[in-house]
């Protein structure tokens, strides 16, 4: 059993703040596909179209039939560790600040053996569950796990480095007044956060659920409105260096195409929050976050945005709100590569129609507020950096990776 | 369609290997790689009394030559070689340096090749080789804690402890009388006796290796000559002759972990060839880069069975003067690795065992030498094997 992680002390102002490193960054093309499949969740390797090999380490011709056509696809995550050891002398200054550090060579069931890091409850030799995790440098690695679940387990340090967990960590959720954000809050409450910072825009305007925010004395209700500078501003200046996790729950929305509008109006009400104000968050809270990615137990870790599917393909009958997601989307790829310097992950969580009152007339399925609560803690703490929600996001990315120029004319009947 | 099998490998008859040749090593050099190389090949060329424009051949093994290749060299030192090549294959390089040369001079290609293993070492040199030392590791070995080398031999000495029931005194064993053996050579850069509980103390690297099972990079040159019978002899030189050589590259692809080098692939050659068999052998120079290796070499080079290991260390003393002499100068464990000369100082020491001109401590009768070379752990293994044996001649 995993000794479980302790509620990280106060914080003494004359230690400096200790600068994030990241582990190595460097890798081949082929690797990064396993990579962009950890990003999605996924245990993937290297299979040869021709002759089935899986392959390991990523390559570009087959060992067995010398085949060109490798492909990454989800194989069987069971395996044997069969040999370990403990780094205790690193040249690399990551893993100097991290060690100890355990690693072992696993024998995969589907065929490989593979160097993977392994979990401080696992024994040498035992049959072993693999996990492909992002690391601290945005990359694929393996990582052996128990096969049957042990308490604490995921409070592993070594596994810790691979997840953005909110236990004992303190979070801002940007937008409180709606069902997602409501939802949210409570989600991460549950998953052991130490403190839920709760942004009300115009907190004088009364709003459904009010009251249950002052239930919870981990919550703590703050003045923020995205589409102000100055108070998003005034609020990192606050908080913002003790914010581990971001989740912006800020999504304005509204029927209509493009033709369906008379003027721009609305577009910029979307734009303002939906594209503006995540900006405007990620530059007063980003760099503040950024530094602080090394910063113990309750080091900042994660920047996590709720945003449509529709982001990837326009969605007629909400097209003006799909212009603004597709803008999110990218404004969040940038943010990633921008956040990486300190280990710092931006999530996205990808969501069909949420069932709200702007979605009225929306045919279902349509999302819960407490399945995209759901999902972002889950993201949280698998560290997935593409988070799909509900049966409409899943099959639209379906639907978008087979071919995007199909899924356009779809989305338009 | 059926292949017909591959046929055996030719013999090296009349090549022989002359003029042992050490660059005193030191812990750190502010001289690039080229200053050894021309170090050795000046010394290889004063002791050879010959011109190096009389060098016809030239065979380098350098990590630290960038931007520069052998090619570059010949340019630098002013030769005009007809016959030039460049073995990046660390441990095994003195070996198959030494094989390919021995087929050039057989066939005439060219008549007097040097063969340089040298490499600088500056205060971040290990630091940066490692970092960009081949595509496998840097995708699937440095992201797992970054523990090098050291990790990877863990994991390896880690399953053979396993599975052989091999003790760290074992190990501990071959490190100890490799010092023993290093303190009568007075090039080691070790000066100072290990005993068992010193080996057994040390400071953990990457358990179950600890700081002695490590060899200690440094600045260094080694080389030697490959010419014909004939010409050794109108030089007046002493020399051995190339009984046998192999050389293998990934082999047993499919082992989960390396438990055994291509030797055994090629062993039944190598004996063949020579006609001899391995109790005719007077002492062994194997790769050393950690002891868990020494030990695969044994078993797989027909010493002893798969999985002896441990009880064939129990069973031997591998001192200069005792039973079983093995890396007669030290080894890299004690003499230091000069990157890719640590090749190199097996195949240089054992041409002085059994040539007479030893500089540590001379095993009595000294005639045949077996000398093993590995290399170039590019994920989870080392995929160069080759071995060697040599044959001194009475002057």
């Amino acid at each position: 059993m995993t000794t479980p992680l302790q509620p990280p002390p106060k914080k003494d102002p004359q230690i400096p703040t200790r600068p994030p490193q990241l582990p190595p960054i460097p890798r081949s093309r082929a690797a990064l596909a396993m990579s962009a499949a950890a990003a999605k969740g996924q245990f993937a390797l290297q299979t040869c179209r021709d002759c089935g090999a899986v392959c390991y380490p990523p390559r570009d011709g087959c060992p067995k039939c010398l085949s060109t056509r490798l492909r990454f696809q989800p194989v069987a995550a069971g395996g044997e560790l069969i040999a370990e050891t403990t780094v205790q002398a690193s040249t690399d200054l990551y893993f100097r600040e991290r060690l100890p550090w355990r690693v072992g060579t696993v024998t995969l069931d589907c065929g490989p053996s593979v160097m993977a890091h392994v979990h401080a409850d696992l024994t040498t030799p035992s049959r072993v569950t693999m996990a492909m995790k992002l690391d601290k440098g945005g990359n694929a690695v393996l990582f052996a796990l128990p096969e049957k679940v042990t308490d604490h387990m995921e409070d592993d340090p070594q596994y810790r480095e691979l997840n953005a967990s909110p236990k004992h960590r303190r979070v801002l959720v940007t937008d409180g007044r709606s069902g997602v954000g409501q939802a949210v809050v409570q989600a991460l409450l549950d998953a052991g956060a130490a403190t839920v910072f709760v942004g009300i825009a115009d907190p004088w305007k009364p709003f459904a659920g009010a009251a249950d925010l002052g239930g919870d004395p981990r919550i703590e209700v703050m003045t923020l409105d995205v589409t102000d500078t100055t108070s998003v501003k005034e609020l990192a200046g606050e908080i913002g260096g003790k914010t581990d996790i971001l989740v912006n729950t800020a999504d304005h929305v509204r029927p209509g195409g493009i033709l369906s509008r008379s003027d721009i109006v609305t577009s910029r009400d979307e734009f303002e929050v939906n594209v503006f104000g995540l900006q405007r968050l990620a530059q007063a809270f980003g760099p503040l976050m950024r530094a602080r990615g090394a910063d113990g137990a309750n080091s900042a870790v994660a920047f996590v945005d709720i945003l449509p599917i529709h982001a990837l393909s326009n969605w007629h009958a909400f097209g003006a709100h799909s212009a603004s997601a597709a803008a999110r989307h990218s404004v969040l790829q940038c943010l990633r590569g921008e956040m990486r310097a300190g280990g710092v992950r931006v999530l996205s969580v990808f969501t069909g129609p949420v069932d709200d009152d702007w979605r009225q007339t929306v045919e279902p399925p349509k999302l819960a507020p407490t399945a995209i609560a759901k999902a972002v803690v889950a993201a949280l703490q698998g560290g997935i950096e593409d988070y799909y929600v509900g049966d409409i996001a899943k099959d639209v990315l379906e639907k978008w990776l087979d071919n995007p120029k199909v899924l356009e004319r779809e989305q338009q009947a | 369609m059926t292949l017909r099998p591959a046929g055996r490998r030719q013999g090296y008859d009349k090549v022989v290997v002359a003029v042992p040749v050490t660059v005193p090593y030191k812990r750190y050099a502010i001289e690039p790689a080229h200053w050894w190389v021309a170090e050795a090949l000046r010394a290889l060329v004063a002791e050879a009394g010959i011109e190096g424009s009389d060098l016809d051949g030239l065979s380098v093994s350098s990590f630290t030559l960038a931007p520069d290749t052998a090619v570059g060299l010949t340019q630098h030192f002013g030769l005009s070689p007809r016959w030039l090549d460049s073995i990046p294959m660390g441990g095994a390089s003195a070996v198959v340096a030494l094989r390919r040369a021995a087929r050039a001079v057989q066939t005439g290609d060219a008549r007097l090749i040097a063969c340089v293993g040298a490499d600088t070492n500056h205060v971040d040199s290990f630091r940066r080789l490692l970092s960009s030392f081949s595509r496998f590791a840097q995708d699937a070995s440095y992201p797992y804690g970054y523990g090098g080398p050291n990790a990877s031999f863990a994991l390896l000495t880690d399953y053979y402890m396993r599975r052989y029931d091999a003790r760290r005194e074992d190990f501990g064993k071959l490190c100890v009388a490799q010092r023993q053996n290093a303190l009568t050579y007075p090039h080691a850069i070790f000066k100072k006796p290990l005993t068992l509980d010193d080996y057994m103390g040390a400071r953990p690297i990457s358990e179950p290796i600890r700081l002695f099972d490590c060899v200690m990079p440094v600045a260094g040159a080694e080389a030697f000559l490959v010419t014909t019978e004939d010409v050794a002899k109108d030089l007046g030189l002493a020399h051995a002759r190339l009984l046998s050589a192999i050389e293998r590259h990934n082999a047993f692809p499919d082992d989960p972990v390396q438990m055994r080098g291509g030797w055994a692939l090629d062993i039944d050659e190598l004996w063949g060839m020579a006609g001899l068999d391995p109790e005719r052998i007077d002492l062994v120079e194997t790769y050393d880069d950690y002891p868990v290796i020494v030990t695969m070499q044994f078993e797989d080079l027909g010493f002893c069975k798969k999985g002896e290991g441990p009880d064939f260390i129990r069973s031997h003393s591998f001192t200069n003067d005792g039973s079983f002499p093995n890396n007669t100068s030290g080894g890299q464990l004690s003499a230091g690795q000069a990157g890719a000369a640590g090749g190199y100082l097996g195949m240089v020491e054992a041409i002085r065992q059994v040539t007479g001109q030893s500089l540590a401590k001379p095993v009595a009768n000294a005639h045949r030498a077996l000398v093993s070379g590995f290399g170039m752990v590019n994920f989870d293994r080392g995929l160069c094997s080759g071995a060697a044996i040599l044959e001194g001649v009475a002057p």
